[in-house]
């Protein structure tokens, strides 16, 4: 029986699709492409350092714990460059390197790595890092603060703060247009509105991410606003206003539907979204914070292993 | 092999071959020296057998019935005649154990009389005893066996696996036999209950059987019985049974036309139909005799095997690899696919991402990202209690969609076959203690 011909020996399936994590990766880098440019264009070189020392010190945090760990090196996968790089994203342009590198390290080491690498974080890095520097450091991130050296010919100062602080009547002079064109101040790669959904559209149709979770995140965010704005229309503001400014859009294509920390199920990703389109407002409107997204993920992001359990029924269970 | 597509909202729709009307020949094989047959045997054997029937250099005639041993019913049939060189153990897939029977061609055809002598008069136990791995592999332990009683046959005019269009080939060209052989299995069985399960684009060709048309449609895992039992015969099987624990049982159409060849001609058909897929992806189909060893095959067709490529036995979703160019073709042998080194995918050793991809491609409706997790863990009991082990019917699309190439159907195999060495074990264990 035997032959001195040595063949591959292996379990089926012998085909694949062909998909890998990498490739997954590369995508998200893509798809952020037009909103990052954007900001790296708005804010300049400092922009460009943050987004630089962010993904460079994220993989190499992930390149310090596989050899910590001694287990493989896991930075070709892509994963440890893309939360850098949405971590970036959220950032002012302003940020001190210090900043950024304690960040990148919470994300990488404390949000994913601890648990076990890829696919056992039960929080998104980027936005665990985000959530502990905010209520760390909070002046940092203060766009009005961060971004005082800066005229780009817009309304200098951030829009949710001056709703937060000044009410209905000190937004009236924002435009919806110039807001989703990006006119408005905050993160470096979250301000861009049609640039994110662009990208988050192309995500949604490669297949990258599930349309479920957006679709239903902004449902939340417009419906929710839409109820606060009608029963007092002289205290918050409208639907529209909610979805285009703040880390609504990012948060939404890019935050929310990270793949460990979110469910898989119709039914569960539609809850989970629609639950952190309404903790986004609620937080904004009746909460202290001033954004609400990075908070309202987060929770959700501890109910998923909950959500999951709501399934279909296998065939053959009665 | 297929891709996935540049959209990927929607979950891959993987289509079974369809057999086009005008039908080459099937190539016929010649065998250069010797075949190999084997013969089931219960459990691993580390000595040889004392009691055995068969020694090296005995002559073994065309169509013999070659019994091992006195205390079991194991047989094999010679599908030439020759001396026997070789009576070997072999380890096949989980706890498969065979003794592998090597027969050296003679230079005469000599054609054993015994089925012929009896096959005039057909009965449930001469088919038990002489056609139990014709071509097709019938499945008459099932229909013969009395503790589960069988009400519905169905014939699967459908190949299970993509890229096979074995059961579909031997639908097209042997139509009356398998007519004869659905009159005899009828006759003999007692069971009038028949149901045949066709592509649309055979259904004329069905159409002439004495059976209920049933048509499946094209897109992968519709073939599988148990798909077939939920979306054509509205009779889920439950998680953990069989289709026959139902009353129905599965028969491929090739193994019916074998019984109709077998009682028509008086003579047991030997060779198989398969559909052999070449490395580039074309295929051919061929008949050989059963014990045909694949690198005969691969010389006839002027295939070249280089090392590291692998022969797999079955199609690309379902099938086994095997690790020798000897390995025979069984009744069994639907397929032979040949696959390059260069397109062989390697499964990894990450962890599930949770992207969801199986779990919305599983047609049993499984979760199958928290399975694995339990399964990596060696969590087997949770895992069929808690996340539906058992509702699996290995079609291996999880396998082929996920995105961490973590090898998921090999997991769910090992699992259950960790499952059921398990339960004997605790039955023989309670037997001993009641003895």
């Amino acid at each position: 029986m035997h032959s001195n011909k040595k063949l591959t020996v292996s379990h089926s399936p012998f085909w694949h699709n062909g998909s890998k994590i990498s490739n997954r990766s590369y995508n998200v880098m893509f798809a952020t492409i037009p909103a990052l440019l954007f900001g790296l264009i708005q804010y300049g070189i400092p922009a460009f350092g943050v987004v630089a020392l962010s993904i460079s010190s994220a993989m190499i945090w992930e390149l310090i714990m596989n050899s910590i760990t001694r287990r493989p090196i896991t930075i070709g996968d892509g994963n440890a460059g893309v939360i850098g790089l949405l971590f970036a994203m959220l950032l002012p342009a302003t940020a001190p390197w210090w900043l950024v590198i304690t960040g990148t390290f919470i994300a990488v080491v404390l949000g994913k790595q601890i648990y076990g690498g890829i696919g056992s974080n039960p929080f998104n890095p980027s936005i665990v890092a985000l959530a502990i520097l905010m209520v760390s450091w909070k002046d940092f991130f203060d766009f009005d603060e961060a971004l005082l050296n800066y005229d780009l010919n817009f309304i200098m100062v951030y829009p949710l703060a001056q709703l937060k602080h000044f009410g209905l009547s000190a937004i009236q002079a924002y435009n919806p247009g110039d807001l989703l064109m990006g006119k408005q101040t905050g993160g470096i790669g979250s301000t861009f509105g049609l640039g994110l959904i662009i990208g988050g559209i192309y995500l949604i149709i490669r297949g990258i991410i599930r349309w479920e979770i957006p679709i239903s995140f902004l449902a939340g965010v417009f419906i929710t606003s839409l109820i606060f704005n009608m029963t007092n229309s002289t205290l918050y503001a409208g639907p529209v206003f909610h979805l285009i400014t703040g880390y609504t859009l990012i948060g939404a294509f890019f935050l929310a539907t990270e793949d460990s920390s979110s469910p898989v199920g119709f039914i569960p990703m539609l809850i989970y979204g629609a639950g952190a389109g309404i903790l986004t407002v609620l937080i904004r409107n009746i909460g202290v914070y001033v954004d609400g997204v990075i908070f309202a993920v987060l929770l959700m992001n501890l109910a998923n292993p909950l959500l999951d359990k709501i399934r279909p029924k296998a065939i053959g269970k009665v | 092999m297929i891709k996935k597509s540049f959209f990927g909202m929607t979950k891959p729709r993987i289509e079974y071959e369809a057999l086009e009307t005008v039908l080459p020949k099937p190539e016929n094989i010649s065998i250069s020296k010797k075949i190999i047959l084997f013969i089931n045997s219960s459990e691993k054997q580390n000595t040889p057998q004392r009691d055995i029937l068969l020694k090296k250099g005995d002559h073994v005639k065309t169509g013999q019935k070659l019994l091992l041993s006195e205390k079991s019913n194991e047989y094999a049939i010679s599908s030439v005649t020759g001396t026997v060189t070789s009576i070997a153990p072999f380890t096949g897939n989980y706890g498969q154990y065979f003794t592998a029977i090597t027969i050296e061609l003679a230079n005469k055809e000599e054609i054993d009389k015994n089925f012929s002598d009896i096959s005039g008069n057909p009965t449930i136990d001469i088919a038990n005893d002489f056609l139990l791995h014709a071509p097709g592999k019938p499945s008459f332990e099932l229909l013969s066996n009395p503790a589960k009683p069988i009400n519905t046959i169905v014939v699967n005019a459908m190949d299970t696996d993509i890229l096979v269009t074995t059961s579909q080939h031997v639908l097209k060209t042997d139509i009356n036999d398998i007519k004869n052989g659905l009159d005899i299995l009828k006759n003999i069985t007692k069971i009038n209950d028949v149901v045949i399960v066709s592509p649309r684009h055979l259904m004329h060709d069905a159409s002439g059987l004495d059976a209920t048309i049933k048509i499946a449609d094209l897109s992968y895992p519709s073939a599988f019985p148990k798909m077939i039992m939920k979306n054509l015969l509205n009779n889920q099987v439950p998680a953990g049974k069989t289709c026959e624990d139902l009353g129905v049982c599965f028969i491929s159409a090739e193994a019916v036309a074998s019984i109709g060849k077998a009682f028509h001609s008086s003579r047991i058909p030997l060779a198989k139909t398969l559909t052999l897929v070449k490395k580039d992806g074309s295929t051919t189909t061929v008949s050989a005799l059963i014990g045909t060893p694949v690198s005969d095959i691969l010389n006839a067709l002027s295939i070249s095997v280089k090392k590291k490529d692998r022969i797999i036995i079955g199609g690309p979703l379902t099938g086994y690899a095997v690790y020798s160019e000897n390995y025979p073709v069984q009744s069994d042998t639907d397929a032979i696919i040949v696959q390059d080194s260069e397109d062989i995918s390697h499964v990894s050793d990450y962890p599930c991402i949770n992207c969801g991809e199986c779990v919305r491609i599983c047609p049993s409706k499984i979760p199958v990202n928290m399975l694995v997790r339990l399964l990596e863990a060696g969590l087997y009991d949770e895992a069929a209690n808690s996340y539906d082990l058992y509702s699996c019917i290995d079609c291996g699309l999880c396998a082929y969609v996920c995105v961490a190439r973590i090898p998921i159907f090999q997991y769910i195999k090992l699992a259950k076959f960790e499952l059921d060495l398990m339960e004997s074990e605790q039955k023989n264990s309670a037997e001993e203690q009641n003895a």
